[in-house]
């Protein structure tokens, strides 16, 4: 296709390694109509239904002549109409969005309390990392808007995230965005809050007031949109500063269910490098782990990046759930298993905390008010410890729900 | 002469020829309904008095072997794939029928390659009449657009034995590419520069082709040990500078998957396996080359190691995964019909319990059995399946023929079919209403795994009660392929012609289905 002047709107990808994605350009023209050509391997398939759909979103925005060239990759729908709205609304504006439906299995809302052991990050303008991520099982999958997005993408991202939102099934998995830092990020919520986003990370989080800034956008907006449902908050602690006040962003809002440690950052922040061993971070761990306790919400630790190690990701975990911490992130979908396995409680936990709760059923069907196991006196502490365990050892299936019938 | 002629229907319900390049061919008739009789076929009795009585057969280059060997118009060549798409042999056969001005031949590949796309050009100029084998790459679009003069043959690994056994393809000249040779023509595989592991698919090229020619680029004083193609069936040998490229031979391409969607896949194809209580102490299995197959022995291997148990007999396409069970003692024997990698090779070599087969002992459907249908669990790949369980390993969903059916077909009589598939790939969805070819009948394919759930062919009552309590996403293929639509959107059919460019031979000869040519 042959574009006559310069101003060209380009979005999305194309090139070596692209799949389930396309790469549009359009012309807003003078005259001319409608030129549309798409060059796709799946033509065969799907040319005529991608052509009505790039014709209906150019007559959605009163677009009267264009030249537009959608080099596809096997996009599925809802990616072709977020690359072509977001080509437009470079060249245009219009308070419209041309949205896809939302899938009637995408309207769930999610607890404060839920396992949040493992969140998958997803680029938001990759959308062939987004299709399968679901399957994997994680905890929560996270549409990153910030830093996984280069700069100059970030405008296309929002709206292969909103339609993602909509329109990609993540199979029960917590339906997260990472916006971008406040107060940029705060653009980023009209693209997510009306499309039942169930969580919000807030990067570089450092004091109350961006969570207090975020909250009231977030308000209006769940106000506009008439929506009731919760949308909660995970801060993320990636400075010294933010080390330092992460006691008051945790308990700066209701919807905080969580707050999470970004350890790249902090490490820039400090002037040190990231080790293995993670001295550097102990205390900032520490801190975010008790900050987190003292507030009643969940300490999350930060991504292990070598993907390819998973014997060493086994130590992290390990070391993480000794610190104190429920969850960490995952750059990678088979981190996710690894990460579930070792968070949750192992055998020897599990035995341990069956006996303790045999003895305290025991203790109160005999109306004992002391839990005693052999000759040791159990603390109230340490039956509520056990009991937790054993709820989340039942939630992963690593015990039966009637294990007191094998006991 | 027609291309093909009698079209009628099988009993699967396509259309196929029953005559092809001026041959009779028989429809499918369901599994183990078509019964020929009769005898097999038989070369021609020699004469030790027409043969070198020292034994040495070698002839100065590959021309004059093949002026020997009586090269005119109209022959059928035959060559065997062992080299992958590092072979060199081809090539050099068919530029000397070109210089000699032959036309017409038919060329009888046990498979080919992408490197054999150099070849169209003596298609387009009539020195190759038509290939009997596999057209993969460029050569099954070429094939595909109906360039190709005669119709293409596609059979499995069994199928190739079965129909030179059975007198169906008259091989007049065979070309054996052997990694070492003797003078007399004694050859192995799992030895010299282009050491490819065995030879096995050219076994039964050698026991009956008119002629066999060995051609090696590394001659040993006699005799050769071990002798894998037997010099005794050799007419002429022939010493080549090169005859492979030994990194296309062991290619890297046969590595585990590192995509999480695969070992996803793999994962739970293992969990299936071991749920369903086929894996136990003594068990057989077979896992094709592909990344996500490899990656199901892995998993195997771990299975077996945490319970103290071993396989008894895998069959290979070895690798090294399979070679370090072997080496850790848990599997037993590996009965290989072709080494992946180098490790193979070595293997091969160095343990007892490596042994070569060839189509013969593994898939050939007539004869008096064979191990593909002794195997506990098979895994296979597919490029489509259907609400049947039919499935296509051969062509795409656009029409394009890409792919050999390799062992593919004769593998399904193993006790457990099992595909692992994802549900799409990039928008085209895997799991149709109706796949593009049938190369396997459904009634043989029992379990399709995709990342969205795995579904159980109800035929198979007894998997389904074993499985109605696993936590495994055991859904139904129907709803598998609503889920694949409901994500891609439901493509549009491409448009076939009628006419007919290739068919697909089933194990006992019979055609199962014909490849129609694609508008362009």
């Amino acid at each position: 296709m042959e574009f006559s002047s310069e101003n060209i709107a380009l979005s999305g990808n194309k090139g070596k390694g692209i799949r389930s994605d396309c790469f549009v350009s359009l012309e807003i023209t003078k005259s001319g109509g409608l030129e549309i050509e798409i060059q796709s391997k799946v033509n065969v398939f799907y040319g005529n239904a991608n052509r009505s759909l790039a014709l209906h979103i150019l007559q959605f925005f009163e677009i009267k002549n264009a030249k537009l060239l959608i080099e596809d990759t096997g996009a599925i729908e809802s990616v072709l109409a977020a690359r072509i709205e977001a080509a437009i609304k470079m060249l245009v504006n219009s308070d419209k969005s041309y949205l896809p439906a939302m899938l009637a299995a995408n309207n769930y809302t999610t607890t404060k309390e839920r396992n949040r052991f493992s969140r998958l990050y997803l680029p938001g303008n990759s959308p062939s990392l987004m299709l399968n991520a679901g399957i994997h099982q994680p905890n929560g999958i996270i549409l990153d808007l910030e830093d996984a997005v280069a700069v100059d993408k970030k405008f296309e991202a929002r709206f292969l995230v909103r339609n993602a939102l909509r329109a990609i099934d993540f199979y029960g998995a917590e339906r997260m965005v990472r916006i971008n830092q406040i107060p940029k990020g705060i653009e980023d919520l009209d693209y997510i809050v009306p499309h039942n986003v169930n969580l919000i990370l807030v990067p570089k989080c450092e004091e109350t007031g961006q969570i207090l800034v975020l909250n009231n956008r977030i308000n209006e907006l769940k106000k506009l949109h008439n929506i009731s449902n919760e949308i909660w908050l995970m801060p993320i602690i990636e400075s010294a500063k933010g080390v330092m006040n992460a006691y008051q962003i945790a308990l700066s809002a209701s919807n905080i269910v969580s707050m999470a440690i970004g350890l790249e950052d902090y490490t820039a922040d400090l002037g040190c490098r990231r080790t293995n061993e993670a001295t550097e971070s102990f205390f900032a761990r520490s801190v975010v782990v008790n900050a987190c306790r003292a507030a009643g919400i969940q300490p999350i630790d930060s991504v292990f990046s070598d993907i390819a190690d998973m014997d060493a990701l086994k130590e992290n975990v390990l070391k993480s759930k000794v610190l104190g911490f429920d969850g960490m992130g995952c750059i990678h979908p088979r981190q996710i298993k690894v990460i579930h396995e070792y968070f949750s409680p192992d055998i020897a936990e599990i035995e341990k905390a069956k006996k303790i709760v045999l003895a305290f059923d025991d203790a109160t069907a005999k109306g004992l008010g002391v839990v005693s196991l052999g000759t040791k006196m159990i603390d109230p502490p340490v039956v509520k410890r056990a009991i937790k365990t054993i709820d989340l050892a039942i939630n992963m299936g690593k015990l039966a729900k009637d294990w007191r019938m094998e006991a | 002469m027609k291309k093909y002629d009698k079209l009628q229907k099988n009993a699967l319900g396509r259309i196929v020829p029953g005559e092809v390049n001026g041959q009779k061919v028989y429809p499918y008739m369901g599994i183990g309904k078509h019964r020929p009789s009769g005898r097999k076929y038989a070369t021609p009795i020699v004469s030790s008095a027409d043969f070198p009585a020292d034994g040495n057969k070698l002839i100065p280059n590959l021309k004059e072997a093949l002026i020997k060997s009586g090269l005119k118009d109209g022959m059928t060549i035959s060559t065997h794939h062992h080299f992958r798409n590092g072979d060199l042999v081809a090539d050099q056969i068919f530029d000397i029928a070109k210089e000699m001005g032959i036309k017409n031949l038919v060329w009888f590949p046990s498979a080919s390659f992408e490197c054999h796309s150099t070849l169209i050009k003596y298609l387009e100029d009539g020195t190759i009449h038509h290939i009997e084998g596999s057209m993969n790459g460029a050569l099954g679009r070429f094939t595909t657009e109906g360039k190709m003069a005669g119709i293409g043959v596609l059979r499995s690994h069994g199928g190739r034995y079965q129909a030179i056994q059975d007198g169906e393809v008259h091989i007049d000249i065979a070309v054996i590419a052997a990694p070492t040779a003797d003078p007399f023509g004694n050859a192995t595989g799992d030895r010299g520069p282009a050491a490819c592991g065995l030879l096995g698919f050219a076994l039964g090229d050698s026991q009956y082709a008119d002629k066999v020619i060995i051609v090696t680029d590394n001659l040993i004083p006699f005799p050769c040990i071990p002798w894998q193609i037997q010099g005794n069936y050799v007419d002429y040998v022939v010493q080549l500078e090169k005859i492979g490229i030994p990194e296309k031979i062991v290619s890297g391409t046969t590595e585990i998957t590192k995509s999480p969607d695969r070992l996803l896949l793999a994962e739970w194809t293992a969990q299936f396996c071991d749920e369903a209580g086929i894996i136990k102490d003594g068990f057989s299995f077979q896992a094709g080359a592909g990344g996500t197959a490899l990656s199901i022995g892995i998993y195997f291997a771990e299975i077996l190691k945490a319970r103290g148990m071993k396989s008894r007999w895998a069959r290979g396409g070895s690798n090294k995964y399979l070679v370090k069970m072997l080496e850790d003692g848990l599997l037993e024997y590996i009965l290989d019909g072709q080494t992946f990698d180098l490790e193979g090779v070595r293997s091969m070599r160095e343990n007892e319990g490596h042994v070569n087969t060839s189509p013969f002992t593994s898939y050939n459907y007539h004869g008096k059995g064979n191990f593909a249908s002794m195997v506990d669990v098979v895994i296979l790949g597919a490029t489509e399946v259907d609400v049947n369980f039919n499935a296509n390993v051969v062509s795409h969903s656009d029409g394009y023929l890409l792919h050999g059916i390799g062992g593919w077909q004769n593998c399904l009589f193993a006790k457990c079919t099992i595909l692992p598939v994802p549900l799409f790939r990039d928008r085209i969805p895997i799991i149709v209403d109706e796949v593009t070819t049938i190369c396997g009948p459904g009634e043989l394919i029992d379990v399709i795994v995709t990342e969205r759930g795995i579904a159980i062919n109800p035929r198979r009552k007894d998997l389904i009660e074993l499985m109605k309590d696993s936590k495994l996403p055991i859904k139904t293929i129907e709803e598998l392929k609503e889920e694949a639509e409901r994500i891609c959107g439901k493509p549009e059919k491409p448009k076939l012609t009628d006419e007919i460019v290739a068919i697909i031979k089933w194990v006992d000869g019979t055609v199962i289905d014909a490849v129609r040519k694609i508008e362009k």
